[in-house]
């Protein structure tokens, strides 16, 4: 510590500053008598120094980004839902078939559309052949178990080369309904749908070979429909009928009483 | 006797052969089921699914953050374009801005990744056709660039390296020398693998004409990437929809004049030199400051769904995330897997071919069964 206060100049002025306080206690008294000028001018040059700094540095920082802070030291901020019917898209969808824009909503720089189911095919030939889009970026299915308008959601979104837009097409649809084909419009959706069928027992109509297609025919159940269990279930029911009992057994011993939803994701296909 | 019916075995014309799953040529375990009159291919009909493992399922039951490391299990050969893909799509959802330097070393970790697997490609697709030497040449600097990845993140292959709101780690001492190293050694190297096969008369004949998808063809299939690019439609994800910095480099969109495997195979040979000029780009460029945003410790999403998507090696990488009000994990989180999508076309790429040029169709799309089955 001694050493630190005989040797000032070589620092920086703004580091050694702690030393400066316990400094007088643990020095004899001779040499607390002696220094308490040299001290105090240090200290308070060091501290004019190091308000000077923190000044500057205040100043550029300020300077630099306008007064605001960089967007990624701030908080997130999160999109909000607005209304999207006024793009031009939806506009001319909702003149081309009537009755087909039932919502528009803009939601971090995505536009859904929600349809009805029933004109699904006919929107989509209004979009790919009105509208220019000519390709069908995804084809999912969300399951929201419990919903008022239907249990499934079928989403649809298509790309538009001329401008790179994007537009995503949602129709609600009640569980067991099926809802019409679109690989007439565009020949992705063959798989897409069939990887909709499997996962979530959505049926299509029209499609030219609806089969599954990452489980196996005689899979029970549709394994991303919420009320699937996310353990599994056992197969063996599948493969070995004879030993097994229909409709197959749960994994664990615990679950032997199988919880009722379950009961809903069996029995089908 | 005369009604007896003459012996069958010369007159059956159509087989029925099974090609896979284990096979070394389908990439994993992919089977197709082919009907053939010699050894002409009459149908072909893939069979997927045996690697299927519910990823989809699984992100439904974990926070947004435990997600990553499940991404990368799915395009195993390029795990850091799949992490990229889910943190794009969940900083839009959040509306995080990430900063400058996370995404500078996000784009070269991402176009590492699309070296990498374009040597995996070409290493497989020419073992595939019957040319060994290239996959010696590639797979020594495809060891040099997971030596990369390992001293970044500690992981070769599930690599786990990217975070929502940025990366977890700065570069480590020394990396950017050695990666500026690797990226002033490559074009030499992809020299090598062109002299070993552009001008080869065996590759030209193996794959000129084969596999021929026409641009109609290939947007109403659906096809992304590569595929997509060789038949000459120019549309690549950096450049339509630019995510992290993409809009700040400059760099160029190959594209193929038929549409056939040896279109393809220049279109990714292109690409790899454009990859080298972006990493270029970014060690040069690369930005100080913070590699994470400020983001809260708990991630907690309104209700809504995004898509975000990605140019993965193989094509356009998409992830579809719906959430509810103040959830902390995605209700649903679909991914777009290019691979699925460009597989679809197989049959009618290989109709009228013969078996062996199955193979070197099969390696053109660059399908990776882990992202197909998820």
């Amino acid at each position: 510590m001694s050493d630190n206060e005989k040797t000032p100049p070589d620092h920086p002025p703004a580091s050694p500053e702690p030393p400066a306080g316990p400094a007088p206690e643990a020095a004899p008294a001779a040499a607390d008598a002696q220094r308490p000028a040299p001290t105090d001018d240090e200290k308070a040059a060091k501290i004019a120094a190091a308000k000077a700094k923190a000044a500057a540095a205040k100043a550029t920082k300020e300077a630099a980004p306008a007064e605001a802070k960089p967007p990624w030291e701030d908080k997130p901020v999160t999109p909000e839902h607005q209304d999207a019917s006024a793009d031009p898209d939806v506009l001319a969808l909702a003149a081309a078939v009537e009755g087909s824009v039932l919502a528009a909503d803009r939601f971090a720089g995505d536009v859904t559309v929600t349809v009805p189911a029933e004109k699904i095919v006919d929107v989509c030939r209004a979009l790919k052949s009105g509208r220019g889009f000519t390709f069908l970026v995804d084809l999912t299915a969300v399951d929201w178990l419990d919903r008022e308008q239907g249990r499934f959601d079928v989403v649809y979104w298509m790309h538009r080369f001329d401008d790179s837009k994007r537009i995503r097409l949602v129709a609600a649809l009640p569980a067991e309904r099926p809802i019409a084909s679109v690989t007439g419009v565009w020949r992705t959706a063959n798989w897409l749908e069939r990887e909709v069928y499997d996962m979530f027992g959505i049926h299509f109509e029209g499609h030219p070979a609806l089969e599954r297609i990452l489980t196996w025919e005689g899979f029970n159940g549709h394994p991303l429909r919420k009320d699937f269990p996310v353990e599994g279930i056992d197969t063996g029911a599948a493969i070995y009928p004879d030993v097994y009992p229909p409709g197959g057994g749960p994994l664990r011993p615990e679950e032997l009483e199988p919880p009722e939803p379950k009961a809903g994701g069996k029995g089908e296909s | 006797m005369s009604n007896r019916t003459p012996p069958s075995l010369f007159d059956v014309e159509e087989m029925e052969l099974s090609f896979g799953p284990q096979h070394p040529a389908t990439h994993g375990v992919l089977r197709v089921q082919l009907k053939l009159d010699g050894e002409k291919i009459v149908d072909a009909k893939p069979i997927i699914g045996y690697l299927h493992r519910g990823t989809e399922k699984l992100f439904e039951t974990m926070p947004f953050p435990q997600c990553i490391p499940h991404t990368d299990r799915m395009d195993y050969v390029a795990a850091a374009t799949n992490n990229q893909g889910f943190c794009v799509a969940m900083e839009k959802l959040l509306g995080i801005t990430i900063p400058p330097r996370a995404a500078y070393i996000r784009m070269m970790l991402a176009e590492l990744q699309r070296l990498a697997s374009h040597l995996v490609w070409l290493a497989t697709h020419a073992i595939d056709i019957g040319a060994i030497t290239p996959f010696f040449y590639t797979f020594r600097e495809r060891d040099a660039i997971l030596d990369l990845f390992e001293e970044y993140c500690g992981a070769r292959l599930t690599l786990n390296t990217m975070k929502i709101g940025g990366v977890p780690f700065d570069l480590p001492a020394g990396w950017v020398e050695r990666c500026s190293a690797l990226v002033d050694g490559f074009p030499a190297h992809i020299d090598e693998y062109e002299e070993l096969l552009t001008n080869n008369r065996i590759w030209k004949k193996r794959t000129i004409g084969i596999g021929v998808v026409s641009p109609e063809d290939a947007i109403d299939w659906g096809l992304t990437g590569p595929p997509l690019r060789g038949s000459g439609v120019q549309w690549d994800i950096r450049k339509v929809f630019p995510y992290d910095r993409y809009n700040e480099i400059d760099f160029e969109i190959p594209i193929g004049r038929n549409g056939d495997t040896y279109d393809r195979y220049l279109v990714r040979m292109v690409e790899m030199r454009q990859s080298v000029r972006i990493l270029r780009q970014c060690l040069d460029r690369l930005p100080e400051g913070p590699v994470i945003a400020k983001i809260p410790k708990v991630l907690r999403a309104r209700d809504g769904m995004v898509y975000g998507s990605v140019e993965a090696p193989k094509g356009e990488l998409g992830y579809f995330i719906v959430t509810t009000d103040k959830a902390t994990e995605p209700y649903r989180c679909r991914v777009r897997p290019p691979s699925f999508v460009n597989l679809q076309l197989l049959p009618d790429m290989v109709r009228g071919h013969l078996v062996a040029d199955l193979v070197a169709v099969i390696g053109t799309l660059d399908i990776v069964l882990g992202e197909i089955d998820r």
